[in-house]
C-alpha cells in the first residue's frame, strides 16, 4: 500500500484526499443533517394529504339544515325544489350552523337571482322550466307569486301534465302555447287506467297541421301562422315526423 | 457443413433467441401492471349527467367559495362550458360566467341545431400525467384516488399543467403553486358531498366510492351510456360522463 502512495506523484494523493473529504461531508449532509421528512415523499404525502383534510368546510350540507330547520325542510321535501340543497340558494351556512344568531345566511330576494337557472337559455334541458325575464310579471319579486321552498309550475291542463309535465313546460314557451292538448289530441277515458295500451291519438293526416298552416287556411287563429304548399311541401310524411309540435321550428 | 452457411444459421437463431427474450422482458412488467390486484377501500369516482345540467354556474361559485379559489374569471377548479352547434357545422364553446347573462341568442334563432352545457372539473385519472412529470414528487396520488398537490414541495414549474390533457391546473397567482379540483378533499373525508355536487340543483353531478356495490354512482354508471374525456390517451380518467356529445373535447 505504501509503495503505490510512494509511487504515486504527490499532487495526486492530495487530490484524492480532497474527493474523499467532500464525499465523506456530503454523505454526512445527506444522512445525518437533512431530516427525513425532507428526503422522503411517502411521508410529504402524508402531510399533504392531512393538511388537506384540515382545510376549512364553508358548506354544511342539507343534513345539518333539517336539524333545526325542520317546517321548511318538511315542506320543500315533497315540492319540485326537493332535490335541491338548502345552501345553492342560501349560500354557504358552515359559519351559520356554529353561531346561528351571529352569522345568517342570504335570503335572495332580487329578480336577477332565480333566472340564474330559469331563464330562457336554448342550451338548457327541453322540459326545464324557464321564462323571459324581461317579459315575465315585470318588477315583481319572483318570491311574490311563487314559494321557491314549494315552487309550482304552470297549471296548464291539469289532465295531462301529472305524467306530461315536461311537454306541457316545452308547450308553455313555445308558438303552439294557447292550444290545449287537445287540439290535437283524442285521449280516451281508458288512457289514464292503463296509459300504455290506451293511447291518444295524434293527427293523422297531413291536412290536420293544414287547418293553420296551408296556404288557403282560414281558421283565425292561424291568421300569422307560417304557411306552406302542401302540395309541394314535405311529400309524403305527415307534418310531425319533421317537426316537432310541442315546440315547433320557427322560420324568420 | 460448410462454415459460412453454419455462420449465417447461428446467426439467424441468436438474432432470434435475442429478440424473443427481449420481447419477454418488455412484455412482463406489463402484465404484472394488467393483473394487479382490484383496489381495497375507497377508489373515488365522480359522475357527469350532461342532459340535467342547466348551465346555472352554481357548482363554479360553490367551488370558489369552498376552496378559496382566486376571483378572477380564469381560475377554476371546475367550470361549465356551452356548447353550441350551428347548422353549418360549426361549433362554439364558452365557458359560462359564474354570474350567467342572458342568452344571445332568442329563441328563434334557426341556427342552433343543438346547444348544451358541459360541466368540466379534474379527472382524477387513474394513470396521470400530471404526476408522472412532476420533477420533485409534489404531486401525488393519494390511497383512495385522488390527485393532490404538495404546496410545501412544489416549485411551481407549471410542467404538470402542460402535461394535463384537459387543461384542469392553474397556477396559484398567490402561492405561486400548481392548483387543481381535489373532490373537495377536507369535505369527503368528513363524509361531506364535495361543494359542487351538494349545490347542483338539477343532480347533474354524482359523487361517490366506485368500489361501493350501491351508491348513487354505481346506480348512475349501471343506468346510463357512460363516456370519458379522451380516453384514448390512456389516462382512465374516473370522472364518468353520461349522454356526453361527440363535439366535446
Amino acid at each position: 500500500m505504501k509503495k503505490i502512495l510512494q509511487k504515486m506523484p504527490d499532487a495526486l494523493v492530495r487530490l484524492l484526499a480532497v474527493f474523499l473529504g467532500l464525499i465523506v461531508l456530503g454523505a454526512f449532509v445527506v444522512i445525518v443533517l437533512i431530516p427525513r421528512p425532507r428526503k422522503d415523499v411517502k411521508i410529504q404525502w402524508a402531510d399533504a394529504v392531512k393538511k388537506e383534510q384540515a382545510k376549512p368546510v364553508a358548506y354544511a350540507g342539507f343534513h345539518a339544515c333539517a336539524e333545526c330547520h325542520e317546517k321548511l325542510y318538511e315542506r320543500k321535501k315533497t315540492g319540485y325544489h326537493r332535490d335541491l340543497s338548502c345552501e345553492t340558494c342560501h349560500g354557504p351556512a358552515k359559519a351559520h350552523t356554529e353561531d346561528p344568531d351571529k352569522v345568517k345566511p342570504v335570503i335572495p330576494q332580487e329578480r336577477s337571482f332565480c333566472p340564474l337557472c330559469h331563464a330562457y337559455n336554448p342550451s338548457r334541458p327541453r322540459g326545464f322550466p324557464q321564462i323571459n325575464p324581461v317579459a315575465h310579471n315585470p318588477l315583481k319579486a319572483c318570491a311574490s307569486c311563487h314559494n321557491p321552498h314549494d315552487p309550482k309550475p304552470p297549471t296548464t291542463p291539469k289532465e295531462c301534465a301529472a305524467c306530461h309535465g315536461e311537454i306541457a313546460r316545452t308547450k308553455a314557451m313555445s308558438h303552439h302555447v294557447q292550444l290545449a292538448c287537445t287540439v290535437c289530441h283524442k285521449a280516451p277515458q281508458q288512457h289514464k287506467v292503463s296509459p300504455r295500451s290506451v293511447k291518444p291519438t295524434k293527427p293523422e293526416n297531413r291536412e290536420f297541421c293544414g287547418k293553420c298552416h296551408a296556404k288557403d287556411a282560414k281558421d283565425k287563429m292561424a291568421k300569422n301562422a307560417p304557411k306552406v304548399d302542401l302540395s309541394t311541401h314535405g311529400e309524403k310524411y305527415v307534418c310531425w315526423q319533421c317537426h316537432y309540435p310541442h315546440s315547433p321550428e320557427v322560420e324568420e | 457443413m460448410n462454415s459460412r452457411r453454419k455462420f449465417l444459421k447461428d446467426l439467424f437463431a441468436f438474432l432470434l433467441s435475442g429478440g424473443a427474450i427481449g420481447g419477454i422482458l418488455k412484455i412482463l412488467p406489463a402484465k404484472a401492471l394488467a393483473n394487479e390486484a382490484p383496489r381495497k377501500g375507497k377508489w373515488y369516482g365522480f359522475g357527469v349527467s350532461v342532459d340535467k345540467c342547466i348551465g346555472c354556474a352554481r357548482c363554479m361559485e360553490a367551488c370558489k367559495t369552498e376552496n378559496n379559489v382566486p376571483r378572477e374569471p380564469f381560475f377554476f377548479r371546475t367550470w361549465v362550458e356551452r356548447y353550441v352547434i350551428k347548422r353549418n357545422g360549426e361549433v362554439a364553446v364558452k365557458t359560462i360566467e359564474t354570474k350567467p347573462e342572458a342568452a344571445p341568442e332568442s329563441a328563434v334563432d334557426k341556427s342552433i341545431l343543438r346547444s348544451f352545457f358541459v360541466p368540466k372539473l379534474c379527472n382524477q385519472c387513474a394513470n396521470p400525467p400530471c404526476v408522472q412529470v412532476c420533477p420533485v414528487g409534489a404531486t401525488f396520488q393519494t390511497d383512495d384516488g385522488v390527485v393532490l398537490v404538495n404546496k410545501e414541495t412544489c416549485i411551481g414549474c407549471r410542467y404538470c399543467i402542460q402535461a394535463c390533457p384537459y387543461g384542469m391546473r392553474y397556477l396559484h397567482p398567490q402561492s405561486h403553486t400548481a392548483d387543481k379540483c381535489t373532490f373537495c378533499y377536507h369535505r369527503i373525508s368528513q363524509d361531506l358531498l364535495p361543494a359542487c355536487v351538494e349545490v347542483c340543483p338539477t343532480q347533474a353531478r354524482i359523487f361517490g366510492d366506485l368500489n361501493s356495490g350501491a351508491s348513487p354512482l354505481a346506480r348512475f354508471r349501471r343506468m346510463n351510456k357512460i363516456h370519458v374525456l379522451k380516453p384514448g390517451l390512456n389516462t382512465e380518467p374516473k370522472v364518468y360522463y353520461a349522454s356526453l356529445d361527440g363535439e366535446v373535447r
